[in-house]
């Protein structure tokens, strides 16, 4: 019976069976090849117009061994130990302070971002200072408070406050768009004011949330203050700027083993925290 | 009282859900409000509170046009209208308490509600209905615990204790089991009894409504087609608010649909009239 029904099917059909591809994401196959010789040759182009060639990768090479062994053992003297703790301190002290004052600030833009609760030209204005935000870069909005307010750290929480903005507003404006609107129409259906719907309806629902991020958005605030002391803006980046322009590897290796250990304290907590918190 | 007049909802996609329906309840009457899905039964509803905006006509509660008020008036208003949602509506991760308490909203400061510092006399009301709607002792417990029941005994007593003229229900037993519905239905009607306040209840088990409600309201596409006792309620009344079928020769032209009706007449609902029954007009 079996072999009945196969020699049914048999070879005198091959001939028009029909074939199947996965179809492609592009509109057709040549396009596909194009776009991606295009990639490679663009690729290709970027290698050549920078200058890298073998022999200026490998003499890279060659500095890179040297650096480390002169970073090893990492080294730093009583003087400078003490200095390593005060800015290390001075970098937590800003994390905190610009945590809590970005979000203060974020607070009003994420409301007025989130498209559910808040009137459209508000929602405009906020995902406009959101773009702003988010637009530039960290260490550029620290060079610039810097020329504005001048060396130290008063210029890097001013950076950092502002980054914050952008990042909490964006994110905790989608959790408030994710709330479910049902108990808000309710509370809205007793009489209540627009004030006491967003304390009664809209903030229980976020709470949870809103601490978990602002956890996460601390412990990136700390890996910030690290770096915009680069552009003198405070923090332990002035003391490793400092040591690499002296040539102190060793030093310098120091820093670097300090940094590494507060931004992994800093996320073991923060991972802690939200784990919690969810 | 809640009196409409001509009142009429164009959605801004063109969709007309109501159209001139002219209602009166007073008293202490419980009404239904029956109708197939897409009749406009909701939209009625939320019109009274202006959930949604009226189109046309007017709505009176007591004296006061609710259709005229600006967003202040409008606040105040809406104290005096409760409203029991099919989901419930509650805020899940409050307390019952503050579920039932969020009713005395309209009457307490900015800072009160914040601090959740209501004046004594709301919170022995709120444990009073908690009594009456059967969660006493439940109070600290937070809603998304309860099932769905219990949450929606939270939601009439956030209604009751805002101490309405009128008490509205958008489909209250939907989302429950025949046995709750009942329960609910029970609780509805014994408020409007005990507290003398009329409940409008809009809803699609005709034959929850038919053991409820002193009167039924039909509507169809829209349009007030049947507003009478709830023993009125003909099997040819339901033909037309279900099927839009002409009163009255029309609705009894069709013999096969007269002898079947008799065994099922009281369990039917609107989706099984409309699935067995193909309209020709229309």
């Amino acid at each position: 019976m079996a072999t009945e029904s196969s020699s049914s099917v048999g070879p005198a059909d091959a001939a028009d069976r029909r074939t199947w591809q996965r179809p492609t994401t592009f509109r057709s196959r040549r396009v596909k090849w194009l776009v991606y010789s295009a990639v490679l040759a663009l690729v290709a182009w970027s290698v050549a117009s920078l200058q890298i060639t073998p022999g200026r990768f490998l003499s890279g090479i060659g500095y890179g061994y040297e650096l480390i062994k002169s970073m090893l053992p990492p080294e730093t003297g009583q003087e400078n130990l003490l200095r390593l703790w005060d800015r290390l301190v001075e970098t937590i002290a800003m994390a905190m302070v610009a945590t809590v004052a970005g979000i203060a600030m974020s607070l009003p833009v994420a409301f007025g971002a989130a498209e559910n609760i808040s009137p459209r030209p508000t929602y405009y204005l906020s995902r406009g200072i959101i773009s702003a935000s988010r637009a530039i870069d960290g260490l550029i909005v620290a060079i610039v408070a810097v020329i504005a307010l001048g060396f130290g750290p008063l210029a890097g929480i001013v950076a950092i406050s502002f980054k914050t903005i952008g990042f909490f507003s964006k994110l905790f404006a989608e959790d408030l768009e994710d709330i479910d609107m049902g108990g808000v129409e309710a509370v809205e259906a007793t009489g209540a004011s627009r004030f006491q719907t967003l304390v009664y309806g809209v903030v229980p629902q976020v709470v949870p949330r809103f601490a978990g991020l602002a956890v996460y958005r601390w412990d990136i605030n700390i890996r910030s203050s690290t770096i915009v002391g680069i552009v003198g803006a405070g923090g332990i980046g002035v003391l490793l700027q400092r040591a690499y322009q002296r040539y102190e590897y060793d030093y310098v290796a120091a820093i670097l083993v300090a940094i590494i250990a507060v931004v992994l304290v800093a996320e073991f907590v923060s991972a802690v925290v939200r784990r919690r918190v969810q | 009282m809640l009196e409409t007049e001509k009142l009429g909802k164009t959605y801004s996609t063109g969709d007309e859900a109501l159209s001139d329906v002219s209602v009166r309840i007073d008293g202490r009457e419980v009404v239904a409000m029956i109708g197939p899905s897409g009749a406009g039964k909701s939209t009625f509803v939320r019109c009274v509170n202006r959930l949604v905006e009226p189109t046309t006509g007017s709505i009176r509660l007591d004296d006061t046009e609710l259709t005229a008020l600006d967003e202040d008036e409008l606040r105040d208003a809406r104290r005096n209208i409760g409203m029991v949602f099919q989901e419930y509506n509650l805020v899940e991760r409050l307390t019952v308490m503050e579920n039932v308490l969020s009713g005395r909203l309209g009457y307490v400061s900015n800072w009160a509600a914040l601090r959740r510092n209501f004046p004594p006399e709301d919170v022995e009301r709120a444990y009073e209905l908690l009594d009456l709607v059967g969660l006493d002792g439940m109070e600290d417990k937070r809603v998304d615990e309860l099932s769905g029941g219990q949450r929606q005994r939270v939601g009439i007593a956030r209604a009751v204790v805002q101490e309405p003229k009128i008490l509205l229900a958008d489909e209250p037993t939907s989302s429950l089991d025949p046995e709750t519905s009942r329960d609910v239905m029970e609780l509805l009607t014994d408020i409007a009894e005990d507290r003398d306040v009329p409940v409008l209840i809009n809803i699609h088990e005709v034959d929850l409504a038919e053991a409820y409600a002193d009167r039924i309201l039909g509507l169809h596409a829209g349009e007030l087609v049947f507003d009478g006792p709830a023993s009125d309620l003909t099997e040819e009344s339901k033909g037309i608010i279900y099927r839009g079928e002409e009163p009255p020769e029309s609705a009894a032209v069709d013999p096969d649909w007269l002898s079947e009706a008799d065994d099922e007449s009281n369990s039917r609902n609107g989706q099984n009239h409309r699935s067995d029954r193909l309209p020709a007009e229309d």
